[in-house]
């Protein structure tokens, strides 16, 4: 199989680096002195595509290469993937459900615990040394709130047995009701917003819900609201968002992602209600290991003509 | 509550020594209530204060039970009365009310939400992002996942039995040590915290402190916990020997901790400021606006019911 060529199309993880150097003919897309004599030179060696959330397979890489047969995408969100054009042109997009729901899962509590209870507020506070003795910090529970997820998928499902055991309501929007959940369903976004106290987004990102977190939803989360977002960056209007915050229209956000990674707004700095993480739901040792492992797993059984383990297309 | 349903509050009085937290915020709704006499406003020393003015005083809040003669009742603000003397207040037959469980779930929450910290390196990647250094080196350490992982809670009351609900939903394999085994949980009893620290990745620390518990996590604990090994601590600082607990961070014998508490609040070590891998607070995991709220009501409950002459609502069992 070493014959197979694959691009990896950015540094994502180095055990996948390093898996798949150990079986196929790697190529990396990054640092490039010349792109164009590195596509005259490789592409019709090029089968396969290994993408992340930064870079994935638009059709301006996959006209390039013209061999291409299989996407194989380092995470579970195929937004950067154009999987219509996949379709089209016959080629196979895997991506890696399951592994890391827990972990995403696991963030979006963080993330709510973190801006609720200002632990990471506190944290600067007693590091700076200004705690004096009889002085207390305030924060805002989060046991028995009102939870609302935007998503009811796998990750949707973990955040909300997680929030039950904190004895949270739990209720979401979806595309679609779920009639075999037990959660109350709102058969929109405003409405979800209206009704829950922490709004978490954990739907995919498509033409649909871009921008489906906008000004009016969040009127609707209202001033003691919070927003978590582990979702896309860009399903949130982040101008709308940080004014939002600025103004005190928003009680507070939790977010592992941004518009533009790596750029955050800078007037999230100067909030101390705003806890930002450099996209990291599902960046633990062993999550990335079972990721990059389904990766390859899927390639294998490509190029062995097997039945793919995780298909999309 | 309507306060003219009540007896007037002149006949209600309340003797407060130093105001707790509550005051701050809640004040009002005592004062509508009953007459609170309030030692600390006064020019008097305290001794002198109580003598003019406390000879017929019943109830205190929070503590202080010299110099009043009449004294029945001490409603306290708090859940532990370490700093009540409870042998005396048992030979004057003088009763206590603690707050019952109403700080448990938030002080549960914390804990969970410090260990989620340590573990997936919330508040240092927050620093690497607010420091700018994301958009420099989009390499961040990877954490590490809670699903599987072994916690050992010290403690299962309230609080611990709350903390093992929350990590269990994560997928974490939940076990305790506590004075007795409890009969109705599912989760693994350890007659010692020595065998449960060897077989723990976390420890998350519940327990009251006592003359039995103090310094109990010591060098020994540490080490059978391993460099990976990760203690949260939202109980009191000295349950753990917080000299050897800084010795063994720096020389990377622990894989982190989250600390709510401290030997000598509001001291936190200052050797661990560098550290990427330890989360502080600043004994904040029970202080929440609603907390505040619910131990005035629980308080003012308390105070109500005395006056009615009813049953207590949080006694403190007087084992002492």
């Amino acid at each position: 199989m070493e014959a197979m060529g694959v691009l990896m199309t950015y540094p994502m993880s180095s055990y996948l680096e390093q898996q798949l150097q150990n079986r196929f003919t790697l190529f990396r897309l990054w640092n490039l002195p010349n792109k164009t004599h590195f596509f005259n030179h490789n592409a019709h060696n090029i089968q396969a595509v290994v993408g992340s959330t930064h870079i994935g397979a638009d059709p301006e890489l996959i006209d390039s290469l013209p061999a291409l047969e299989i996407v194989s995408s380092f995470s579970v969100g195929l937004d950067k993937v154009d999987l219509a054009y996949c379709k089209e042109k016959g080629i196979r997009v895997t991506n890696t459900p399951d592994v890391l729901t827990d972990d995403v899962a696991d963030t979006a509590i963080g993330l709510i615990l973190a801006t609720l209870r200002r632990i990471c507020e506190d944290d600067r506070f007693v590091r700076s040394g200004l705690w004096k003795k009889d002085e207390f910090k305030l924060s805002v529970k989060f046991s028995g709130k009102k939870v609302g997820i935007l998503g009811l998928g796998r990750i949707g499902t973990a955040i909300a047995k997680r929030a039950e055991s904190f004895n949270c309501s739990i209720s979401y929007h979806s595309r679609s009701e779920k009639p075999e959940s037990k959660y109350k369903y709102y058969p929109s976004v405003i409405k979800l917003a209206s009704n829950c106290d922490i709004l978490v987004v954990a739907c995919a990102l498509t033409e649909q819900t871009r921008h489906i977190i906008n000004r009016e939803v969040i009127d609707a989360l209202g001033p003691k609201g919070v927003l978590v977002n582990i979702g896309r960056g860009a399903h949130v209007d982040e101008r709308e968002l940080v004014s939002a915050l600025v103004e005190g229209r928003l009680a507070g956000a939790g977010l592992d992602v941004f518009e533009h990674e790596p750029q955050v707004p800078e007037e999230l700095f100067g909030l101390d209600n705003v806890v930002v993480l450099p996209h990291v739901a599902s960046s633990t040792v062993e999550t990335e290991m079972a990721m990059a492992d389904l990766v390859v797993g899927n390639l294998e059984a490509h190029f062995l003509k097997k039945p793919l383990l995780t298909p999309v297309v | 509550m309507d306060p003219q349903d009540h007896q007037q509050p002149e006949l209600r009085q309340v003797l407060v020594l130093q105001p707790p937290f509550v005051f701050n915020i809640h004040e009002h709704l005592f004062a509508d209530r009953f007459h609170v006499l309030k030692a600390y406003d006064s020019p008097l020393p305290t001794r002198d204060f109580l003598q003019a003015n406390a000879q017929s005083v019943k109830v205190v809040l929070c503590s202080g039970i010299r110099d009043l003669p009449a004294l029945k009742l001490v409603v306290t603000d708090a859940t532990g009365v370490n700093h009540i003397d409870m042998a005396e207040c048992v030979r004057r037959g003088i009763k206590v009310t603690n707050v019952g469980d109403v700080y448990s779930d938030d002080v549960a929450d914390a804990a969970v939400g410090l260990l989620i910290d340590v573990m997936r390196r919330i508040t240092s990647g927050e620093r690497f992002v607010r420091d700018g250094c994301w958009t420099t080196s989009r390499e961040y350490p990877l954490g590490a996942k809670l699903g599987g992982k072994r916690v050992g809670i010290v403690g299962l009351g309230n609080i611990g039995s709350r903390v093992a609900t929350r990590l269990e939903a994560m997928g974490c394999i939940v076990s305790y040590t506590s004075r007795r085994k409890k009969q109705s949980t599912p989760f693994t009893f350890y007659p010692n915290i020595l065998q449960l620290a060897f077989d723990s990745d976390a420890l998350v620390l519940c327990c009251a402190l006592t003359n039995n518990t103090r310094h109990m996590i010591d060098n020994k604990v540490m080490k059978a916990l391993g460099k990976k090994g990760i203690i949260v601590n939202v109980a009191r600082g000295a349950l753990v020997d917080e000299v050897e607990l800084v010795k063994c961070l720096l020389e990377g014998e622990l894989g982190g901790v989250g600390l709510d508490v401290f030997e000598n609040e509001p001291n936190a070590p200052r050797e661990l400021f560098e550290l990427d891998n330890v989360v502080f607070l600043p004994h904040a995991a029970a202080f929440t606006n609603e907390s505040f709220y619910d131990v005035a009501q629980v308080m003012i409950a308390n105070l109500e019911v005395f006056f009615g002459n009813k049953p207590l609502l949080t006694l403190v069992n007087n084992k002492f």
